[in-house]
């Protein structure tokens, strides 16, 4: 496993106008590995770029980003993206969709079969592996590519607004999922939402961000809230409405809604 | 082929069907009728029928050494290795280049300042370089099909979605792979567009190349006859030229078709 670290990262994108916009300025965070950390923040915070950063898809402008110790130069399979609109292979099955990275890796065929059929049967999805994207539906597609990721067994998984496109059952139904699995499998997570209850319920830290520029505005540790409660062993509509989870979220709230602006 | 101004309305499928044919009809019968009314000689303006039967015959009696049939097949043969290597060089080459700024720097100010050359305008040059058998006609159709080859899998790989070769990055996907299965996929509607042109391009550069270089093909019957004052032979393989031509066109407007209806919704 490998841990993710933002030191004093400052990222801007050049303008036309020739002053530099700055989407994120000294941001410092760590991940621990095997930690689950949620980012929330209005939009236009900066909470993408963050992600992109490590993903290697982006590089700060001043500042480091290291996964396992190591600078972030390019892209690599040790850290598995869920973008946040879907990124499938149009021109590809389901199954060749979540095969991709498998054949990147040289898993033979028969385990790739084996893989593919095990994500498949956790997202609830048999029967579609010969399917292509555009024949799923939005959820559906959004299901394929958390597989995609999950197949390829990363250190870290990133991931930017995985639930957005689900209705609300199919949301609570992965959500319930990904804390099965990351608490039996923990991975070091960035996960990216607009939604606070999911933040507060999936994540062992929450990360507020603010904006103008995207910056750290507070850090909202929820894991011993969620050990000495044990959420983890009840299903999600209990866990939200605990107190202790109702205020957290609150918490979280309060931090968010100080800045949020008509147009969002 | 459909010359329309706006203020038309678009003709229902049958409805152009007729009048195609009607086209065809008009132009054929007004020839024939020239032909048979004897206010040109024959020996100018073979009449549409003339040329027909001598097609006939240049089928089974040889003309420049060779039948016909022969000479179609040494020029389609050509054609086949010219547009062969322009697409295999420049589908690649076109792609990459769309995928690296690097490459794309460096190629694109001589590709743009070659594609002035009219592919006729290679002929000296390629007969000096690659001579008069194979290799110079090669070139010629080269030059003519290479430029849309390259440019439609430039543009396609352009336009294939950032995001798409992101997530093959992420998922460890090298550079040949995501060329040939993110890139190569996305841009294929454009490429195929681009390998109809091509084509179409080719096989008129071809005909031309073989008027200056060749000692077998559709392009030298034609020079041949036109040196024995053989106006039918001449005609004949214009029109031989015109069919396989359209033949080549037909069957990649297909393709095209069939690449878009798979690829379009997806
Ligand atoms: N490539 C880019 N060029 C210029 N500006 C950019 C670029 N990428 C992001 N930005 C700007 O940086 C800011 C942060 O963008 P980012 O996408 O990270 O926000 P976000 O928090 O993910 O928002 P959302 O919740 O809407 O997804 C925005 O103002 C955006 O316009
Ligand atoms: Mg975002």
């Amino acid at each position: 496993m490998k841990d993710i670290r933002f030191d004093n990262v400052t990222k801007s994108f050049p303008t036309r106008s020739g002053t530099p916009f700055v989407a994120i300025r000294d941001v410092s965070l760590a991940v621990a590995e095997r930690e689950f950390v949620a980012v929330v923040g209005p939009s236009g915070s900066g909470k993408t770029t963050l992600m992109r950063m490590a993903a290697g898809l982006d590089h700060p402008s001043e500042g480091s980003v290291r996964v396992g110790g190591r600078e972030v130069t390019a892209p690599g399979p040790d850290r598995a993206v869920v973008f946040q609109q879907f990124a499938l292979f149009p021109w590809k099955t389901v199954r060749e969709n979540i095969a991709f990275g498998l054949r990147c890796k040289g898993v033979p065929r028969a385990r790739q079969d084996e893989i593919v059929a095990h994500y498949l049967k956790l997202m609830s999805m048999e029967g579609t592996e010969d399917r292509f994207p555009h024949q799923l539906s939005g959820g559906m597609q959004q299901r394929v590519a958390i597989a995609r990721s999950y197949a390829i067994e990363p250190d870290v998984l990133l991931m930017d607004e995985p639930f957005g496109a689900l209705d609300a059952q199919t949301r609570t139904v992965m959500q319930e999922e990904l804390v099965r699995l990351t608490r039996k499998e923990p991975r070091t997570v960035l996960f990216i939402t607009h939604a606070v209850d999911e933040a507060v319920y999936l994540a062992d830290r929450v990360v507020v961000l603010a904006r103008d520029p995207g910056r750290l505005r507070e850090i909202i540790d929820i894991r011993p809230t969620r050990e000495a409660e044990d959420w983890d062993s009840r299903p999600i509509d209990q866990v939200m409405d605990l107190a202790s989870f109702t205020h957290l979220r609150t918490q979280v709230w309060r931090l968010l809604r100080d800045q949020i602006r008509p147009d969002d | 082929m459909a010359f329309m101004t706006i203020a038309d309305r678009a003709p229902h499928p049958r409805e152009l069907m007729l009048l195609s044919v009607a086209g065809a009809v008009l132009f054929f019968g007004g020839w024939q009728l020239l032909a048979m009314s004897g206010a040109v000689s024959p020996q100018t303006l073979p009449s549409p029928i003339a040329v027909i039967g001598t097609a006939w015959q240049l089928a089974f009696e040889p003309f420049a050494g060779h039948t016909l049939l022969q000479h179609i097949v040494a020029s389609l043969g050509r054609f086949a290795m010219g547009f062969g290597l322009a697409a295999a060089i420049g589908v690649p080459l076109g792609l990459a280049m769309g995928r690296f700024r690097l490459l794309d720097d460096i190629v694109s100010p001589i590709f743009e300042a070659l594609r002035f050359i009219a592919p006729l305008a290679w002929v000296p040059f390629a007969a000096l370089w690659f001579g008069t058998g194979i290799g110079g006609p090669v070139m010629v159709i080269f030059a003519g099909a290479f430029p849309p080859c390259l440019i439609n899998a430039y543009r396609g790989a352009k336009l294939v979605e950032v995001r798409l070769v992101e997530a093959a990055q992420t998922l460890g996907a090298g550079g040949f792979r995501i060329m040939a299965e993110v890139l190569l996929p996305g841009a294929l509607p454009s490429i195929v567009a681009g390998l109809r042109v091509s084509a179409g391009l080719a096989w008129q550069s071809l005909v031309g190349a073989e008027l200056i270089v060749a000692s077998a093909g559709i392009g030298y019957v034609m020079v041949q006859a036109q040196s024995n004052l053989a106006p039918a032979i001449v005609m004949a393989g214009m029109l031989s030229v015109g069919v396989i031509g359209l033949a080549i066109d037909v069957a990649l407007r297909r393709a095209e078709r069939l690449v878009k209806s798979r690829w379009g919704q997806a």
